[in-house]
């Protein structure tokens, strides 16, 4: 079987088993939701909350990921599931993708529910303004949206198979995974602002961190899907 | 005075323990002497002989500080990442190359410590500031957390092998990750004043003695780093070697109880 027929089963798997458990929608989303208000009440006044915006999508989003990461590897490492899939012959790489892509579509659905948090609670829309409407604006938003999406599963899941099953892997978790998606952090959030019109943004501004976002998930991915084995192996 | 040998890794339990006192060697004062005397250098050429500057007045003098442990730290970074290929790489897979990359990454995350330290020192006294969002600072603030992550995956337990592979598979990560963190909060900001002496156009903008100073700061930090990179080295190899001896001592006790308990049963 193919790696990738095999990672697109994990991937399947996975997802199963997050719906039979409704964790992700009991306890994920209601959380990323709560940050979200929360972020409202400590920011507070409208003209602050209109600015910075874009970069509470991200922020709520990276909390959620350390969760679901979380999440995802403790159904592999309660059991021994992990070592079992290694042990049967599962491809490391395989792994890695198939984890990778189940929590994508995690992030994606989460991603796209508080985009319309933001849009209800912070007044947020779509830029309008320019030559093609709001066509231009929504093909940037939905780019970013993927591109920033496979960066932070390639780290998430990466970083996770590292932490997981060791004794304080919670706290290691965001300590390793904090500081390398800074940039999908910064880029993702200048992206958005490019799409939704912050302070004057205009979208073509916000190709080049699009790129930044794509480079940083094509690294991430390669790399990740390189060191998986080694990191697991043991 | 006995020393180590970094490369041995386990020993036999009918082997007398070698005698193991200091991690000090005689190559190793050298360094120490070097380093003492490079350091007397820095505080007489640092805060004496270096005049004070025209725009940053007295501050300039933390420069010679902040700069040599910046490019340090950048180079025992740099040491961590080859060596962490070095034992991925290699057949052997030796526990050497992670010791080495292990003591680099202890000593570079010091180094940038410093740097962060005084750098916002010296920001206080000239921007009027401790901190700044600017693009170096952001960087260097992000590169010392990444590495304090490295050094706490160092400490996750499990043999000495899985430490080593698993720490040299995120020194390598590392290569990856610092310069996309790097290049996005470039192109996030940029504040910092650009590079007075390391600039690509080799036009150093920088008086005599004070450049004097800054190379002095260089040498005397660089005995520093070559000098604790020979001790933590060597006090890795032996908390191994201890660890090590520590298990087979275990194992030999339970035999000799399990011994004790057959007899006691015939």
């Amino acid at each position: 079987m193919s790696t990738w027929k095999v990672a697109c089963l994990i991937a399947v798997k996975d997802l199963r088993v997050e719906r039979r458990s409704k964790i992700v929608t009991n306890q994920v989303l209601p959380f990323a939701g709560i940050t979200m208000v929360s972020f409202a009440f400590a920011l507070d006044k409208q003209n602050v909350l209109d600015t910075v915006a874009p970069g509470l999508i991200w922020l709520a989003t990276t909390f959620s990921l350390l969760i679901l990461v979380q999440r995802s590897f403790s159904i592999e490492t309660d059991d021994g599931a992990l070592d079992a899939m290694r042990v049967a012959g599962i491809d490391a790489r395989a792994i890695f993708l198939g984890k990778a892509m189940a929590l994508a579509v995690q992030l994606l659905v989460l991603e796209i529910l508080l985009l319309f948090a933001a849009v209800v609670f912070y007044g947020e829309s779509i830029q309008s303004s320019g030559a093609q409407g709001p066509v231009l604006a929504v093909v940037l938003l939905v780019t970013t949206l993927v591109s920033a999406t496979c960066g932070l599963a390639a780290v998430g899941t990466l970083y996770g198979g590292l932490a997981a099953g060791f004794k304080g892997s919670e706290t290691l978790l965001p300590l390793l995974t904090l500081p390398a998606v800074a940039p999908v952090l910064i880029g993702a959030t200048k992206a958005v602002e490019s799409a939704v019109g912050t302070a004057g943004a205009v979208v073509s501004e916000g190709w080049q961190w699009v790129g930044l976002l794509a480079v940083f998930a094509v690294a991430f991915g390669i790399g990740g899907a390189l060191a998986f084995g080694p990191l697991i192996d043991e | 005075m006995t020393t180590i040998d970094p490369a041995r890794t386990e020993l036999q339990p009918s082997e007398p323990p070698p005698q193991r006192r200091s991690t000090g060697t005689r190559a190793t004062r050298l360094v120490g002497i070097g380093c003492i005397t490079a350091m007397g250098w820095l505080v007489a050429f640092g805060l004496g002989f270096s005049p004070a500057d025209r725009d940053q007045k007295e501050s300039v003098r933390i420069l010679y500080v902040h700069v040599p442990t910046i490019w340090l730290a950048y180079l025992a970074f740099v040491v961590t990442a080859v060596s962490s290929g070095l034992y991925l790489l290699t057949k052997k897979q030796s526990l050497g190359w992670d010791r080495v990359a292990g003591a680099s990454a202890e000593i570079g995350v010091a180094f940038v410590a410093v740097t962060l330290a005084v750098g916002s020192l010296w920001g206080r006294l000239t921007w009027g500031v401790f901190w700044q969002w600017d693009a170096r600072l952001t960087t260097t603030a992000l590169l010392f957390v990444t590495y304090i992550g490295y050094l706490a995956v160092r400490r996750l337990g499990g043999s000495h092998q899985q430490r080593a592979k698993r720490s040299a598979v995120l020194g390598m990560i590392a290569v990856i990750e610092i310069p996309l963190v790097h290049f996005s909060v470039k192109m996030w900001r940029s504040l910092h004043q650009e590079a007075t002496v390391a600039n690509l156009d080799g036009d150093t903008k920088m008086d005599g003695i004070m450049l004097f100073s800054l190379f002095v700061g260089v040498i005397a930090f660089t005995f520093l780093y070559v000098w604790l990179m020979l001790h933590r080295t060597r006090a890795m190899a032996m908390e191994d070697m201890l660890e090590d001896r520590g298990l087979d001592d275990a194992l030999i006790a339970r035999r000799a109880e399990a011994a004790n308990q057959q007899n006691g049963a015939h």
